[in-house]
């Protein structure tokens, strides 16, 4: 118990103090997670609406797979993309590894599954919805895919903060591929994790508050920003 | 608020610029000493060069080398470096200084370690008396190092029951797991100094050669790829072995006790 106490006023302390590091690995943090949350909506967020739209023929196993993608294990992931940035791998001569981009990729893997498995879940039921209306007023396929993106759009919020919340506590997979190298591709998670090593708990939860603190605050400016949760508004 | 906002997003994503730089692959143990702390400012300040530091096990290592993903590799198993430089994956191999591996274990000291004649002795101990031994088990040069100990003392690892639990973890995590279940461990003296979650833990037994520990520097071969700054590797090879190294190696104390000694011959 007392460790706790001891983090709570270690986080206090290291943001009164406005500690440089803690700003340095706190805005690096942010800058991989919010870059791959915007990469991977870009994939994830057309991709679920697409497929709550259209019918083909593997459809369901393709929505099988996205759905058991949301499972994969961020070490592997993490070992893919080391083996194949690696100087020795097939793509070693963009000398990506050991950087914030290395870890980019990462978790665009990671994330790109759940945002679009999360999306498509939300997509069907409103394209259950809009069917009869955007099918009798004879809209071409990209038209309903925009469309629906635009009246489903709180809800693909819901699943972008989902992805931006699984990465930005993600360590397994860019401690590999980052390398937790200080000042470079260090982050809070690694951060965390190299604290603890050390058998310093204080400061490693500490860390740990104000990640959590970090994510509350996204996730609040970004409901501010998109004015939910509004009388009047939907 | 837009104008707000473009101005984070610039924040977040300045790029910073500076010296030029090299990765070297180095030890859990180096880095936890907090050695690291002192040697690479001064490096920075003495050669305008900044080391990247990928702090992994030995056996990790080793292996970042063999792919050519870093430029020098620091590490200390001198059975794994030799067939690293026989391998043609490092260029030569260098000794920087040595420390010394120790036995930590609760303070009532179950297996009765604390007077014991040698290292082999300790271990035979500890598994007379099935006390519970953490183990790095992750082919660390700690872990090399610990079996090597065990196999003096002519017993076999894959015989023991589960008082001994391999953690396959980094020094400091194994650390912690010997701090919760109150298990003898063996360390090395560095880590153990600096590591904040002693609990019950105490060092009881140190001093027979057997527990020599030297660290190494080994640069990558260049012939792996064109990205590896060999030259870099070069220059920091010649500042490590330099008085003013020694200086800082020897002069670095925790509790006021010396953690490593400088033994680069020139």
């Amino acid at each position: 118990m007392v460790d706790i106490w001891d983090g709570f006023s270690a986080a206090f302390w290291l943001i009164a103090s406005f500690d440089a590091e803690l700003w340095e690995i706190s805005l690096r943090s942010l800058r991989v997670t919010l870059t791959a949350l915007v990469i991977a909506s870009v994939i994830a967020i057309p991709l679920g609406t697409y497929l709550a739209v259209q019918r083909f023929r593997y459809r369901r196993f393709v929505i099988s797979m996205i759905n058991a993608l949301m499972g994969l294990p961020p070490v592997v992931v993490g070992l893919i993309v080391y083996i194949l940035l690696s100087r020795a791998g097939p793509f070693g001569v963009l000398n990506l590894l050991f950087t914030p981009t290395a870890m980019i990729i990462a978790q665009v893997v990671i994330i790109t599954p759940v945002i679009a498995s999360i999306a498509h879940q939300s997509m069907r039921e409103l394209w259950a919805e809009y069917h009869d209306l955007l099918i009798s007023l004879n809209t071409s396929k990209w038209q309903r895919i925009v469309t629906l993106m635009r009246d489903g759009r709180r809800n693909l919020l819901t699943a972008a903060l989902a992805g931006f919340g699984r990465a930005i506590g993600e360590v397994g997979a860019i401690m590999i591929v980052g390398g937790n190298i200080d000042h470079v591709t260090r982050v809070l998670t690694t951060a965390i994790a190299l604290e603890t090593g050390k058998g310093d708990f204080a400061l490693a939860l500490g860390l740990g508050f104000v990640l959590i603190g970090l994510a509350i605050v996204v996730n609040l400016a970004i409901h501010t920003l998109s004015r939910t949760e509004r009388e009047g508004q939907w | 608020m837009k104008r707000l906002l473009t101005t984070v997003a610039m924040l977040l994503w300045a790029q910073t610029s500076g010296a030029e730089e090299m990765r070297m692959a180095v030890t859990t143990s180096f880095d936890n000493s907090g050695l690291a702390d002192v040697l690479l400012p001064a490096i920075k300040a003495d050669l305008d060069l900044d080391v990247r530091l990928l702090v992994v096990g030995t056996g990790q290592a080793l292996r970042l080398g063999e792919a050519g993903d870093v430029d020098a590799v620091l590490v200390h198993s001198k059975a794994a470096e030799e067939k690293f430089v026989a391998a043609g994956h490092g260029t030569h191999r260098r000794e920087i200084m040595y420390n010394d591996f120790v036995f930590v274990g609760p303070k009532a000291d179950p297996a009765a370690i604390v007077d014991a004649a040698s290292a082999a002795d300790a271990v035979q101990r500890i598994e007379a008396a099935q006390a519970p031994f953490v183990s790095r088990g992750d082919d660390s040069g700690t872990h090399k190092a610990e079996q090597k100990i065990w196999a003096s003392a002519g017993l076999d690892i894959a015989g023991f029951g589960d008082w001994y639990r391999p953690v396959g973890a980094g020094m400091g995590a194994a650390l912690n797991t010997a701090s919760g279940m109150n298990a003898y461990i063996v360390s090395d003296r560095a880590s153990w100094l600096n590591f904040g979650n002693k609990g019950d833990l105490a060092l009881l037994y140190s001093g027979d050669p057997a527990l020599f520990n030297q660290y190494a520097l080994l640069p990558v071969n260049p012939d792996k790829n064109d990205s590896i700054r060999n030259d870099l590797a070069v220059k920091l090879e010649a500042w490590l072995t330099s008085p003013r190294a020694a200086a800082l190696i020897n002069g670095y104390k925790i509790n006021g006790e010396a953690l490593f000694v400088f033994n680069a011959t020139p």
